[in-house]
């Protein structure tokens, strides 16, 4: 069941990407920073926490799930530590998944050649 | 009034150079296309052996070169100027290609109008007695130029149905003071137009504008109609450019509905090979041009071709910059005869 | 040709370009993001079932995500996917590590230096940048309202 429940709701961001990117002016960069941002004030104000609870992965995986990560990081570090946990908080929370993609980026660029397209 | 300057942009040939020459090198998807059978070497992959595409493009762009000269049965030092071109920054394609022809060089960046400009240019030097014989040349690559100007080959980006394919391939064409045709007879260089249009996916649209005002000062310099032309024929607007310039001339009161094509629109199947509107790129018009419509002129099947390359002149700094994308347009007259039908 | 109207040719030349395909794309950027989501569900409830708490099955789970969309990448797969999914490839965090992979491979002509490391970020930037900045402003926001 949490497995359809993760299928509409991270397909249901997703559609609303693409309506974005078919219907509006804007490229995909602009989709994701918003995306991103929306994410990291949904998050800030608790509002992102109620798509979780239901969309679990749904709601983590596409990148709105990301910005509320950061948040998340971001008020939690500074309960704790204040001005410095402020600064430190997000980009503790989302350093996992950066220096994951720095290693394997790395890594496939050493073994793998980028093919033509045909 | 120079004497060989007629109207308000168009230059008559009084003494037609002739095209003694032409060799055109594609890539695989070219060479799976409608006009696969008219290009004189197709690649069975984008690298042929080198270990990027740039230098790829160089030996391809070398190569063509190479071979148009010896089709003529000379050598390169028969040669007296090359006048070439491409997309890549500083036109390394064509000056690392140049250096290892050796030949008096001029570099031209006219991007997708590269080929008419240096056929204009050569059309020129040779009818001007500046030269015997020159070489124009051209290329583009689609890997080199994604890489440049979009994105990298394995970012997974959806193309959207105005973006159009980097032909990967070049063409050369010898000229010469000496010889049987075909000649160019007329040349028109285009003025830098620029609609206002600034997305980079929709060129066709950008440079509509520059090949109509080209079109229009041709036949009003020159006087002629359209249906004094077997084929009209522009570099690549595509599918929506094409579109947009039947349109517009119609309403300028030119119908060129019937004898007018897009090099664009005529390399690829939009069909099978997933190139939305069409191909693009200095090569498109090189290939076509050297390939298809001087083997089919031979043939006698046009006797008298305008061929017009159209090329955006912008960079992806000041696109980003918000400014707009300006196009130009080259066009020259090509006939069997060295007859001046004015 | 100078004096014709830039803004009736801009609507004229809008209205020539083929329409995009709109429900195949939707239908298909909601099965393909909604794929790559089943696929983060099946990870987290595994790593869960080991026995690991939310947060660290939440890691685990964008760790072996960011892994995969970096191995269909350097597989050549992910710009296929991409071509048919659109925001569903885009979106999720595979499509993050696409968009740092892909220049990574790409620019291994250029060198280590100059070529895969200085152009990793060229496309996934504004994504930190933007990600970490507001995080920054949402720390000491929360300072301020709840310090």
């Amino acid at each position: 069941m949490d497995y359809l429940k993760a299928f509409i709701v991270g397909g249901g961001i997703c559609v609303i990407g693409q309506i974005l990117l078919d219907r509006t002016k804007l490229m995909p960069a602009h989709i994701l920073v918003s995306f991103l941002t929306i994410g990291v004030i949904l998050g800030a104000l608790g509002l992102y926490d109620p798509i979780v609870e239901f969309g679990g992965a749904g709601a983590k995986t596409p990148i709105p799930g990301f910005g509320y990560t950061l948040a998340r990081g971001a008020i939690e570090g500074a309960k704790k530590d204040g001005i410095f946990g402020a600064f430190a908080g997000g980009a503790k929370a989302g350093a996992g998944g950066v220096a994951a993609a720095i290693f394997f980026g790395y890594i496939m660029a050493l073994i793998f050649d980028p093919k033509t397209k045909d | 009034m120079p004497l060989k300057k007629i109207g308000n942009q168009t230059i008559k040939l009084l003494n037609p150079p002739s095209i003694i020459s032409h060799y055109s090198i594609v890539g695989p998807k070219e060479g799976d296309g409608p006009l696969k059978d008219y290009f004189d070497l197709i690649l069975e992959d984008d690298l042929w052996g080198e270990e990027s595409f740039e230098k790829a493009e160089r030996k391809i762009q070398e190569q063509a070169v190479r071979a148009a000269v010896d089709g003529a049965q000379l050598s390169l030092q028969d040669i007296d100027f090359l006048l070439a071109g491409d997309l890549l920054n500083q036109i390394v394609a064509s000056g690392y290609a140049a250096r290892e022809l050796a030949i008096p060089f001029f570099g031209l960046y006219g991007a997708c109008s590269t080929m008419t400009e240096s056929l204009s240019l050569g059309a020129m030097l040779v009818e001007g007695g500046f030269a015997d014989r020159v070489v124009c040349a051209t290329s583009s690559h689609f890997s080199s130029a994604e890489r440049q100007f979009r994105f990298p080959l394995e970012y997974g980006a959806q193309r959207s149905f105005s973006a159009q394919w980097t032909v990967t391939g070049a063409g050369a064409t010898v000229l010469s003071s000496y010889g049987s045709g075909p000649y160019i007879t007329y040349i028109t260089p285009g003025r830098i137009i620029d609609p206002g249009i600034t997305d980079a996916a929709n060129m066709g649209a950008s440079m509509a504008p520059a090949a109509i005002d080209t079109l229009v000062n041709h036949f009003q310099d020159t006087g002629f109609q359209p249906s004094d032309y077997d084929l009209i024929i522009s570099g690549d607007l595509g599918i929506v450019g094409k579109s947009i310039v039947i349109d517009l001339m119609k309403e300028k009161g030119y119908d060129i509905s019937k004898n007018y094509t897009d090099c664009g629109v005529e390399i690829f199947n939009p069909n099978t090979q997933d190139t939305h509107a069409g191909g693009s790129g200095c090569g498109c018009s090189a290939v076509v041009f050297n390939g298809y419509i001087l083997k089919e002129m031979k043939k006698g099947r046009f006797k008298r071709v305008l061929f017009m390359a159209t090329g955006a002149l912008h960079s992806t700094t000041i696109n980003q910059q918000g400014e707009s994308i300006p196009s130009i347009a080259h066009a020259v007259t090509i006939d069997i005869n060295n007859e001046q039908v004015m | 040709m100078q004096n014709f109207n830039k803004k009736d040719y801009q609507e004229y030349a809008m209205r020539k370009v083929p329409k995009p395909t709109y429900l195949k794309n939707a239908i298909l950027a909601f099965l393909v993001g909604g794929g790559f989501c089943t696929i983060a569900q099946f990870i987290y409830n595994f790593l869960s079932s080991r026995g690991f708490n939310d947060e660290i099955s939440s890691m685990g789970t964008s760790i072996f995500m960011i892994f995969l969309g970096s191995l269909l990448t350097g597989l050549g797969v992910y710009d296929k996917i991409g071509k048919v999914g659109g925001a569903g490839a885009a979106v999720p965090i595979t499509g993050f590590a696409n968009s740092i992979v892909a220049p990574a491979m790409e620019f291994k002509r250029e060198g280590f230096i100059f070529g895969v490391a200085a152009k990793m970020f060229i496309i996934a930037g504004p994504v930190l940048v933007y990600g970490i900045g507001s995080s920054v402003i949402v720390g000491i926001l929360t300072i301020l309202f709840k310090g």
